[in-house]
């Protein structure tokens, strides 16, 4: 089932929205004009793939630099091993819409690393 | 090009040999490595596998059955044979190729252990770590000598594992080196944040102890009670092996911009090579970039263009990430956030052009600053 989930426009070409569901899905807006998404958090640490440097149809993790294709989810570039989901993007009359994948999402392993910031 | 042979087996061969699948070379990969296992990621060594939350199936670099490589672990490259193109391996063995790619590495600086007192540990490998983490008993005492990112990030995990830890230092400021002297010291305040007492400017003079390390003496009469030490002091490449090839070796071995050697046919990259002109990187960005690089020249293809340098330290919960080229007498400035709270961006300015930056616990805005420093003029 497809949902709306923003427009397009609240988007500028070669930045990305993080929409907050569970788990988050990033949706980038690249310099070409296309429209992608894909699970916001990478594979391997925790961390928002929104937050990253879009260059292309490829995203590199703000952290440590894995990199995925936004079209397939592929891992592009370690220390990442698995592929993020991708979700199917359509706009609409301005408004992007996005149905979510039935797979299993890759989160990252572990806990989040002790000692929280004070 | 039938065949490209790659001494090392971590992550800039790994790197390599992915490279070249990547630009549809079909030919034979040999990738040779002096440890037996496969190639891992190095950085957690210090911080997620030290403290147990990742595995040894978590840190593998993975994802090589299908690069379609001959792997010759736990068998050390020996020497290169130059006219021949040729690899020769501890095992008595040669490799016969195309092109040969030197990605060996650096190994850890050892401090002097004329004793050879038990309890002293460097961390550079997947052993190392193992070894490392098995002494680290929670209310063990550890001091740390160095305050570098592998000191500060070996004393942040061992602290979350409930051990009383020491850092000493020789410099006045840790990590005045890549940070400058201002940000170094922001950085290493997160120790005494967490408990973790932090001497400066004062030599270690040497260990003491009968079988097993009982103390840590320093150069002003101090004496530091310890049940573990950890050593992190800095690397060295790892080019010995090399010496008599033919190869420029200077601090590591010399290549151009793209990592051809001064020998055609044989190519350097990763922490074992030094640009010319250039410090020698020892960054994990480098290692995949720059063997990317390497194998596009190799193969005669279009290089990607370089980034500025980039690279992350994770410790006490502070995410610390620096891009750029900082020199001395760069103006720093504050632009978000604020350094009490350990949140904050700053960035290094040259002639009014920003140059660097540096982020804690800030990687949204990082990123973008470090997406304009790509456009910034670089400097050889």
């Amino acid at each position: 089932m497809s949902q709306p989930v923003c427009p397009l426009s609240a988007i500028p070409p070669g930045e990305a929205y993080r929409w907050e569901t569970e788990p988050p899905v990033a949706i980038f807006h690249t310099e070409d004009g296309e429209v992608f998404a894909i699970d916001d958090t990478c594979t391997h640490q925790d961390a928002s793939l929104a937050d990253g440097w879009l260059e292309g149809c490829e995203v590199e993790c703000p952290l440590h630099a894995s990199k995925f294709d936004l079209r397939t989810g592929r891992v592009d570039a370690p220390p990442a091993k698995k592929p993020v989901r991708v979700h199917r993007v359509e706009v609409t009359d301005g408004t992007v819409y996005v149905e979510l994948s039935t797979e299993a999402p890759n989160l990252p392993p572990g806990p989040k690393p002790p000692g929280v910031k004070p | 090009m039938q065949k490209v042979a790659i001494a090392g087996a971590s992550l800039a061969g790994l790197a390599a040999a992915r490279a070249l699948r990547r630009q549809s070379f079909a030919g034979e990969i040999v990738i040779v490595g002096d440890e037996p296992h496969p190639p891992y990621d190095r950085p957690p060594l210090s911080k997620e596998f030290l403290t147990g939350t990742a595995t040894m199936d978590d840190i593998a670099l993975g994802g090589s059955a299908d690069l379609d490589v001959e792997w010759r672990l736990g068998t050390p490259a020996t020497g290169i044979d130059a006219p021949t193109r040729s690899l020769r391996l501890a095992d008595g063995t040669e490799i016969r190729a195309d092109a040969l790619i030197v990605a060996t590495g650096a190994r850890a600086r050892e401090l002097g252990n004329p004793g050879g007192l038990t309890g002293l540990h460097t961390l550079r490998t997947l052993d190392d770590a193992i070894a490392l983490r098995a002494d680290l008993r929670p209310g063990a005492r550890l001091v740390v000598i160095g305050a570098g990112f592998i000191g500060a990030e070996v004393a942040s995990s061992a602290r979350s594992l409930g051990l009383d830890v020491t850092v000493v230092e020789t410099l006045p400021t840790p990590l005045a080196g890549p940070l400058g002297p201002e940000m170094g010291g922001i950085c290493a305040q997160l120790h005494g944040d967490h408990g973790v007492p932090l001497l400066t400017g004062v030599p270690v003079s040497g260990l003491s102890g009968t079988d097993r390390v009982e103390a840590v003496e320093l150069a002003d009469g101090t004496r530091l009670p310890a049940d573990v030490v950890v050593a992190g002091i800095g690397s060295l490449p790892n080019v010995e092996w090399l010496a008599g090839s033919g190869l420029e070796i200077a601090g590591g071995v010399v290549t151009d911009a793209s990592g051809a050697t001064s020998v055609p046919g044989v190519w350097a990259t990763g922490d074992c090579a030094v640009i010319r002109g250039e410090r020698r990187s020892e960054h994990w960005t480098h290692a995949v970039e720059h063997s990317m690089i390497t194998v596009a020249a190799l193969l005669g293809d279009t290089a990607p263009v370089r980034k500025a340098p980039y690279f992350w330290s994770d410790q006490y919960g502070a995410r610390i990430q620096f891009a750029g080229h900082h020199e001395p007498g760069d103006a720093v400035r504050v632009v978000e956030g604020d350094p009490d709270s350990r949140s904050f961006l700053a960035v290094y300015e040259r002639d009014s052009e920003p140059v660097a930056v540096l982020g804690m616990n800030q990687p949204k805005l990082f990123t973008r600053w470090r997406r304009q420093l790509r456009a910034t003029p670089q400097e050889a």
